[in-house]
Formats: C-alpha cells, sequence, structure tokens
C-alpha cells in the first residue's frame, strides 16, 4: 500500500488537522496539570497498538515540516521498530531526520532518555505501553482516577514496602514511579532508574503518549520530579559502575550488556547508540588531527 | 476524654436499594425490610446509635438484619441513603461524615477508624505480605519511614501471636484464624479510637473463635479503643459487649445493658434469640 | 537480541517485506477481490463488524492483502477508516424498519408477522461436501437463476414486522428503562468514558472481537454470571441508512444500505426488581452468535454482580481486536532496556539476600 511517497495519498503527517488539533489541545491540558494523565480520543494508526502509537499521534501533532526527527528504541536508533516508525512518519511528512541528539527538535523514544542533556529548544516524546502507576494496586480505570483525585497513594507505597520487605529492595525494576510538582504519582514509562533523574528540574518538554489505553501526560521545563523512595531507603539508580563502553570506552552512562559468543565474556555498550557514534566519530576526528602534522 | 460525649453517634442512618413507593414509605415494619409491592430493600432504616469511649457495643440479628450492611455504611464501603453520623474527634462532631467529600472520608478511615470483616478477603491483600498488609494502615497514616514500619508490624504481628519469621509470608498461606489475627494488627496499626468488627469469628473453630475474641478484649483493655462488634451469635455479643441493639429487618427492635437484654428481653424476636442461646 | 543490536533495521524490514510478498503469492492461482467479497460474505461481515467501518470491497482487498488474517484486515481498515473525514453523521435508525431475510423468537410460537428461518447454518450438518471440489460454475449459475425465480413469486407484500417485545412492552412486563435522548458519545472521537454510558457499552462491544464477545457471554450464562436469557427476536435483514439533506430543511437523503443482525434477549429480572431485563445486541452483518453475545454482555454489565462479565472495566476494556492484538504482539519488541533493569534489581537481591544469610 505504501507507494514512494504517501504525502500525496496521505495528509501531512498522516492524521486530519481536526485530530492534530485536538491532541495538541490534550499536550496544552497535560502541560497545565503536570504528571496529570488526559484521556484523549486515540486514533487508529497503521502502526500496531502497543508499538508506540501514543507517542507518534504526538509527534504527528507537533511535527512541522521544517523540524528535524530522531526516533530510538531501547536508546537505539536503528532498532526495527525505531526504523519502522521513522519511516512512516518521513513518509508522510518528509522530515530529515538524524541520529545526533543535538541536532533533533523532536525525539521519540522508547524506554530510554539520551545521554547528552536536551535544550529547552526540544521535545523528548516518550512511548508509554501503562500509564497508570497505580494499575498494579486497581485494575480499575474509575478506582484509581479517584484515588489520584484523592491523592491517595498509600497503595503503590504498599508495594514499594512489599518490595523492600520480600526482594530486600524497593528499587527492582524500570517504571519506577515518581511524583511531579508534589501533587501527582507518574509512570515515567519503562526507562531504566538511571534515566529517573533526568526528569527532575529539565530544560527540555518531556511529552508521554499511550496510544492504547489513550491517555497524554506531560513534564514541563523546570518541574520537580521525585523518585518515590522511603526516608531511610533513599533512591538508588541500577548499578552501572566499573563497567566501560566497549566501543567508544564512555564510563557513566547506562550500557547494554552483551556476551561475546567466543569467548563466553560479558561486554558492555552504550545503550545511547546514537550518542556512542557520537564520541567514535570525535576520536577519530581527533586521531586524524593528532596524525595532520606528521603526514604533512 | 470526656467519657459523657459518644466518640461516634449515629442519627437515623437509612440504607435503601430501590427508590421505594408510598406503601413501603408508610410501613416501617415490613417483613425482612423488603417492600411486597415495589420490592426495595431497606437494609437500615432508621437507626440511631452512640458509641462512647472504650465501650464495645454489640449489634445481634439474623442473616440480612441490616447489622453489617450498618457497619458498611459507617466505614464508608457503600453509600448511606440518608441520615446523619458524627466524630467528635472530627471537627468536634460537627461534620456529618457519611456526606463527607471522598478525601475527608479517606483521612477518617486512615486516622480514626479500622475494620475487620468477616471475610479476610475483603480487609486484606492476599498477593501482599502479612507485614506489609500490617504496614498499609501506617502507610495510609503517613509513615514513609520503611525500617520503623518494619519494626512496629513485627510488633504488632508478634501481638497477635504469629511469628515474626512468617512476616514475609501471604496471608493467602495461613489459616482462617491467622487470617483473623493479621486483619486485627492491621485495623489497630495506629491505634484508631474506633473499630469494628464484622462477624470476625464466623466459621472459625470454636477453639479458635475463642482465642481471636480474647485477643480483641484484651487489645481493647489495653487501647481503650471504642468497638462496634456485629454478630448473629448471641454468645459472641454475651461474651464482648457491654451494650446491645437487636436488629431485625433492618430496624433496632431493642437496645441495652447486654446483661438486662439476656435477662430480660422485651421484644419477642429477641426473646427466641435469647431462649435459643440458653 | 540480535536483531536490534545488529545494525541494518531498515534493510531486515525492507526483506521481511519483500517476504511477505512472497508468501502471499504462493501457488499460481490469483484471489480474486469479487470472489472474495461475494463468496466468503461472513468473514467480510466479521471483518467489517470489529473494524467498525461498511466497506466489503475494502474489507475485500484488505484479506487479500494479509493472507486472510482477520485481525490484520481489520487493523486494515481501522487504519484506513482514521484517514477519512467524517462528512456527515447519519439520522438515527430504527430496527424495526428493517428488511427482513431471516427472524426468529425463541420466547414465543407465534409473532406477529411470523417467523422467518432465512439462511442459517444453525441445521445443516457439518459434512464436508467433496462436491465442492469440482464445482461446475455454469451449473451454479442455473441452479441460481432458478431459484431466484422461484422464491420471488413466494416473497410477502411486506418484508417488515413489529419488533416481539414491543407486546411484552405494552403490557408493562418488561423493565422500565429512562429513556435516553442525550447525544450519544462517539468511541471513536473520546476515550471510553467510565463508567461507560450505554451509547458506549454498545458501541464497544458492537466493534469488539467476535471471539472476545463469545467467550465472555459463554462464561456470563454458564455459571460465571447471572443471566438466564431466551431470545426474544433475532432478526436479520438490512436498513436504509440516510442523512439530513444539507440543503434542503427536513429532507433526508438515501446513501445506502448496511445489513445488520439484531438481538433483543429477554435476561430474566434483576434483585429489587419485577420486570424482565432485557439485553441488545446489534452488529453489522450476517452474525447471530456475536450478536447474541452482546446482548447478554449489555444486560451482564448493567447487573451489580461479582461475576467478570459484570465488571465493566474488565468487559469494555479487553475485547478490541487491534488493542489486544496490538499488545501482545509489541512482547515481540526489545526490552533490554528494562530487562538489564530488572536484572540488576536480582542481582541486588541476590546481594542481599546472601548478606542476610551470612549474618
Amino acid at each position: 500500500m505504501m507507494r514512494k511517497n504517501d504525502r500525496e495519498d496521505y495528509n501531512f503527517a498522516f492524521l486530519d488537522e481536526g485530530s492534530k488539533r485536538e491532541i495538541r489541545r490534550s499536550i496544552l491540558h497535560a502541560i497545565g496539570i503536570p504528571g496529570y494523565q488526559v484521556p484523549f480520543g486515540s486514533r487508529e494508526l497503521p502502526i500496531g497498538r502497543g508499538w508506540g502509537t501514543g507517542g507518534i499521534q504526538l509527534t504527528m501533532s507537533i511535527i512541522g515540516p521544517e523540524d528535524t526527527l530522531k526516533v530510538i528504541d531501547q536508546g537505539n536508533d536503528d532498532s526495527v521498530n525505531a526504523v519502522s516508525i521513522k519511516r512512516l512518519i518521513c513518509h508522510t511528512t518528509g522530515v530529515e531526520t538524524t541520529t545526533d541528539t543535538q541536532k533533533a527538535d523532536i525525539i521519540q523514544s522508547r524506554h530510554r532518555i539520551p545521554e547528552e542533556p536536551l535544550r529547552e529548544d526540544q521535545v523528548l516524546v516518550l512511548q508509554v505501553p501503562q500509564p497508570e502507576p497505580l494499575r498494579r494496586v486497581d485494575p480499575h480505570e474509575e478506582v484509581t482516577r479517584q484515588l489520584h483525585a484523592d491523592g491517595e497513594y498509600t497503595g503503590i507505597w504498599v508495594n514499594l514496602f512489599e518490595a523492600l520487605l520480600t526482594r530486600g529492595s524497593p528499587f527492582l525494576g524500570a517504571s519506577h514511579p515518581v511524583l511531579v510538582d508534589g501533587r501527582y504519582v507518574m509512570s515515567p514509562s519503562p526507562i531504566p532508574r538511571y534515566d529517573n533523574p533526568k526528569l527532575h528540574q529539565a530544560q527540555c518538554l518531556y511529552l508521554f503518549g499511550a496510544g492504547r489505553e489513550k491517555k497524554i501526560y506531560a513534564v514541563p521545563p523546570h518541574t520537580d520530579v521525585v523518585s518515590l523512595a522511603f526516608e531511610d531507603h533513599p533512591f538508588r539508580q541500577e548499578d552501572m559502575s566499573g563497567r566501560k563502553c566497549r566501543l567508544c570506552g564512555a564510563e557513566n552512562v547506562y550500557f547494554d550488556e552483551l556476551v561475546d559468543e567466543k569467548t563466553g565474556e560479558t561486554y558492555y555498550q552504550c545503550s545511547d547508540t546514537g550518542y556512542c557514534q557520537k564520541r567514535r566519530q570525535q576520536q577519530e576526528q581527533a586521531e586524524c588531527q593528532g596524525k595532520g602534522p606528521n603526514h604533512g | 476524654m470526656d467519657n459523657r460525649t459518644p466518640v461516634l453517634e449515629g442519627n437515623h442512618i437509612t440504607v435503601r436499594f430501590g427508590e421505594g413507593c408510598d406503601y413501603c414509605r408508610s410501613h416501617p415494619e415490613i417483613e425482612r425490610g423488603r417492600c411486597p409491592k415495589c420490592h426495595t430493600i431497606w437494609a437500615v432504616r432508621d437507626v440511631s446509635f452512640q458509641l462512647f469511649p472504650g465501650e464495645i457495643l454489640g449489634i445481634v440479628g439474623e442473616s440480612g438484619s441490616g447489622k453489617s450492611t450498618l457497619l458498611r455504611a459507617l466505614y464508608f464501603d457503600r453509600p448511606a441513603t440518608s441520615g446523619e453520623a458524627h466524630i467528635s474527634l472530627y471537627h468536634q462532631g460537627k461534620t456529618n461524615i457519611l456526606q463527607a467529600s471522598s478525601q475527608q472520608k479517606r483521612y477518617l478511615r486512615n486516622h480514626l477508624m479500622g475494620m475487620v470483616y468477616q471475610n479476610p478477603m475483603l480487609g486484606l491483600r492476599m498477593g501482599l505480605s502479612s507485614g506489609a498488609n500490617v504496614a498499609e494502615k501506617l502507610i495510609a497514616a503517613g509513615n514513609r519511614n520503611a525500617g520503623e514500619m518494619i519494626g512496629r508490624s513485627q510488633q504488632l504481628l508478634r501481638h497477635v501471636e504469629i511469628p515474626v519469621e512468617r512476616m514475609k509470608e501471604a496471608p493467602a498461606v495461613f489459616s482462617g484464624g491467622m487470617q483473623q489475627r493479621v486483619q486485627i494488627s492491621k485495623a489497630t496499626a495506629n491505634n484508631p479510637p474506633i473499630l469494628f468488627l464484622d462477624e470476625v469469628t464466623t466459621g472459625l473453630d470454636l477453639s479458635v473463635q475463642a482465642k481471636v475474641l480474647d485477643l480483641i478484649r484484651s487489645i481493647q483493655k489495653e487501647l481503650g479503643i471504642a468497638m462496634m462488634v456485629v454478630s448473629h451469635d448471641l454468645a459472641v455479643i454475651r461474651m464482648m459487649a457491654d451494650r446491645t441493639m437487636v436488629m431485625l429487618g433492618g430496624r433496632v427492635v431493642e437496645e441495652g445493658l447486654t446483661d438486662q437484654i439476656l435477662e430480660d428481653p422485651i421484644h419477642e424476636y429477641t426473646q427466641t434469640l435469647v431462649s435459643s442461646l440458653l | 537480541m540480535g536483531y536490534v543490536a545488529v545494525t541494518g533495521g531498515q534493510e531486515a524490514i525492507d526483506a521481511s517485506i519483500e517476504l511477505l510478498r512472497d508468501y502471499r503469492s504462493r501457488g499460481d492461482v490469483p484471489v480474486d477481490l469479487t470472489a472474495l467479497r461475494d463468496r466468503m460474505g461472513l468473514l467480510i461481515d466479521r471483518i467489517m463488524s470489529e473494524a467498525g467501518l461498511y466497506a466489503p470491497d475494502y474489507a475485500a482487498l484488505a484479506l487479500k492483502q494479509c493472507e486472510g488474517s482477520p485481525e490484520e484486515a481489520v487493523f486494515l481498515l481501522r487504519a484506513y477508516r482514521s484517514t477519512l473525514q467524517r462528512n456527515y453523521t447519519s439520522c438515527t435508525v430504527d430496527g424495526s424498519q428493517m428488511h427482513l431475510r431471516r427472524r426468529i423468537s425463541s420466547a414465543f410460537k407465534d409473532i406477529p408477522g411470523g417467523q422467518q428461518l432465512g439462511a442459517t447454518y444453525d441445521y445443516v450438518h457439518r459434512l464436508l461436501d467433496f462436491s465442492l471440489e469440482q464445482e461446475n460454475e455454469e451449473e451454479v449459475q442455473s441452479w441460481k437463476e432458478q431459484f431466484r425465480a422461484e422464491t420471488e413469486e413466494t416473497q410477502a407484500l411486506s418484508d417488515q414486522a413489529p419488533r416481539v417485545l414491543d407486546l411484552l412492552r405494552q403490557e408493562g412486563l418488561l423493565e422500565q428503562v429512562e429513556e435516553d435522548t442525550s447525544e450519544p458519545c462517539d468511541i471513536t472521537m473520546e476515550k471510553l468514558p467510565l463508567p461507560a454510558p450505554r451509547s458506549a457499552i454498545l458501541q464497544t462491544l458492537t466493534r469488539a472481537d467476535t471471539g472476545f464477545v463469545s467467550g465472555l457471554a459463554y462464561s456470563d450464562i454458564r455459571g460465571f454470571g447471572m443471566s438466564h436469557p431466551t431470545i426474544g427476536e433475532l432478526r436479520y435483514g438490512w436498513l436504509d441508512i440516510e442523512v439530513d439533506s444539507p440543503v434542503e430543511e427536513g429532507e433526508r437523503i438515501y446513501v445506502g444500505a448496511v445489513d445488520i443482525t439484531e438481538v433483543e434477549g429477554l435476561m430474566g429480572s434483576r434483585p429489587g426488581s419485577s420486570g424482565i431485563g432485557v439485553g441488545y445486541g446489534c452488529v453489522m452483518g450476517r452474525n447471530d452468535t456475536k450478536a447474541i453475545a452482546m446482548a447478554v454482555l449489555d444486560h451482564a454489565l448493567t447487573l451489580k454482580d461479582t461475576g467478570p462479565t459484570s465488571d465493566m472495566e474488565f468487559v469494555l476494556l479487553h475485547g478490541d481486536c487491534l488493542e489486544m492484538n496490538g499488545f501482545i504482539s509489541h512482547l515481540k519488541l526489545p526490552h533490554y532496556v528494562t530487562f538489564q533493569s530488572k536484572l540488576d534489581g536480582l542481582r541486588n537481591q541476590k546481594r542481599s539476600m546472601g548478606h542476610d544469610e551470612e549474618k
């Protein structure tokens, strides 16, 4: 069905203008109430529900023809799903793409926040499978909506307490809940805890889209975002200490853990591939420049 | 605390399922509280009571008499159709808690009330450890210090004779009597002034029943919590309650000191109850 | 993990698409769209119903495109649907105006207008018909001509009939339901409001996955719910669709007809009520089972029962073809960032527990 250029068959950015305007209104609503989940009439897309349709709808609604786009999945610009999403957006908008975080106006991501800090003129769109941090407390939307309204977050604290009591730590995985602007408890989407602090008092705008669950929420720039933690067990990120990227030598970033097929040894690689690539390019350039005079 | 001021007071509380019709509105004594014309159920009808600090008020009646529904309405598990209830420690008793906002109701439940249900599934999260179940009440009341809460949970569970090493186990694997004991420690975790107990020993073996009842009485003596105890079993009421209300078809048909009711029942229904006990 | 860690996602996708094309072109007999549309009618009906788009030709195209996968076909139609502009809203359609092709009642033997069995597999023995292996199209056509000529002669004067339930309604035997004239919510334009109004419940159920609706309704009547349904009336036929004329006020313009199966189920009375409760089912195309199942669930959702079918969010949030298939299939996406985080937790747990033991 996809022809070379779908821009002639479909509206700019696929969705009709009315839908995009409606989604932008929901975004404004979300920015106005940081961390609050705004319900919206999620549209069907040519990409599967659960495959980033919330993020795509946000990107489609805010993107303009002059924007530069970066799409990552698990930190990777070249993962199949990132490519597939990038392709759909490019086909229907004709925008330029980049892998360089700093050159992008809009970055759509699944499960990661890039290593390089984002600026005020950048938007990070995160794909969210389950926007409701209280879903494990109660499966019913009607109940959790009331809990948010009442600011009643006992259930989520009980779950953290349970993890501490029975498994030794309240910090056991990704999507660790955060308190936004002192009011709403929010799921940061399944980013590792390593990325949670990047949400706090950031320069950029964070938008979160859940297509299947039909929710939009936001963390505006310069907003307090605190990861939930007990007074006597301060928040702890994944332990990445002592690791080093095999490709670019970076330390103090989030790593993918890989196993060398031949030696069976575990080695590490930057999870943020764009960052890793850029570092390697810089290293190469530096080397060339360093060698330059010798050749001359 | 002034012992003359009731800690909890209910006035003309009604819980109704259905809209009601001219007939049942004008006939308060319809059988079993069910209107033969419009099928409306008057689960609780025009019930008033006072609960004084440190006392145990018993509510006895057959199944469907409305006693549990009354408790559930007071604990906000289901809305009351009309009537008022006041807690002396909350806004000096000036607020009708049955009409309070959802946030206020949560505050009241988290800070001033406890509930022990007949079915432990309602009072406990069966998938979580007993320790977390007890801590829930502390978290709800605002505690965010995990170490402190672990200590307090251990202390509470030990008090109801649950070995500390079983604190990490879920109540789902416990016996019925143990589940009730976990519920009791949870409900009393932050020393609430009011505790509701709904048929807490129904379904337990007689020996276990006695143990649970003893435990409740010792906690009551120690903490001075005012309790409302609902049971269909007059023997339980006789053992526990200072004063007793007898409910039938959603209404209170008799009330007074428990001894007095047992010795000199006035209402026909109470007489049947008492004679069956003897 | 390999397929992400390795660069070249773009090439992988391209190759995968080529391969799909290869699968789709197996053998040497092309799929004829007209034949698909006309002779796979029940499949087309099901896809249109779950897609919420009445477009037999596009449904056939979608099926051809995705090797006959119903959920993929529904997906294609839905995605296409969200690019279409809404120009008009049709006038309210009244089921009693249906041009009937089939109409049965299990509650009454004699119904005004009569029972009409119509086309149904209900009484066909499900024996594989090996003669269809060598079907002669000429014979089929000549048989059809003769059949059509004969049936036309016996057709009744009116093809419409009043509803069976109207009789009971007039007698006051049905549960009183307040008339709701509020603007119906449109679940394709807004997030399902919860608790959902009846309009949203019915829209969600009629678009839901056929198997999901049937399975849930089955669980309800088998014992996990409270319904003991009797089919008051099941009717299948076509309904004329009209829109208000944009030019002449009060005028209506006929824009086409849709095939519909409609069910009114008698579900027994609820506690605290004397009247018989009614469940309503209405689906695009010919699909008795889905329409009946929808009626069962419609009623079950109004009961304050503890069964799964009375749990509104459980029923309404898990039956959408796109949502269920999309979310399940997304598990195939790499999750190694989250898994890395989980691994960290596990290692940490092991460390702290080991520490405990040492103590």
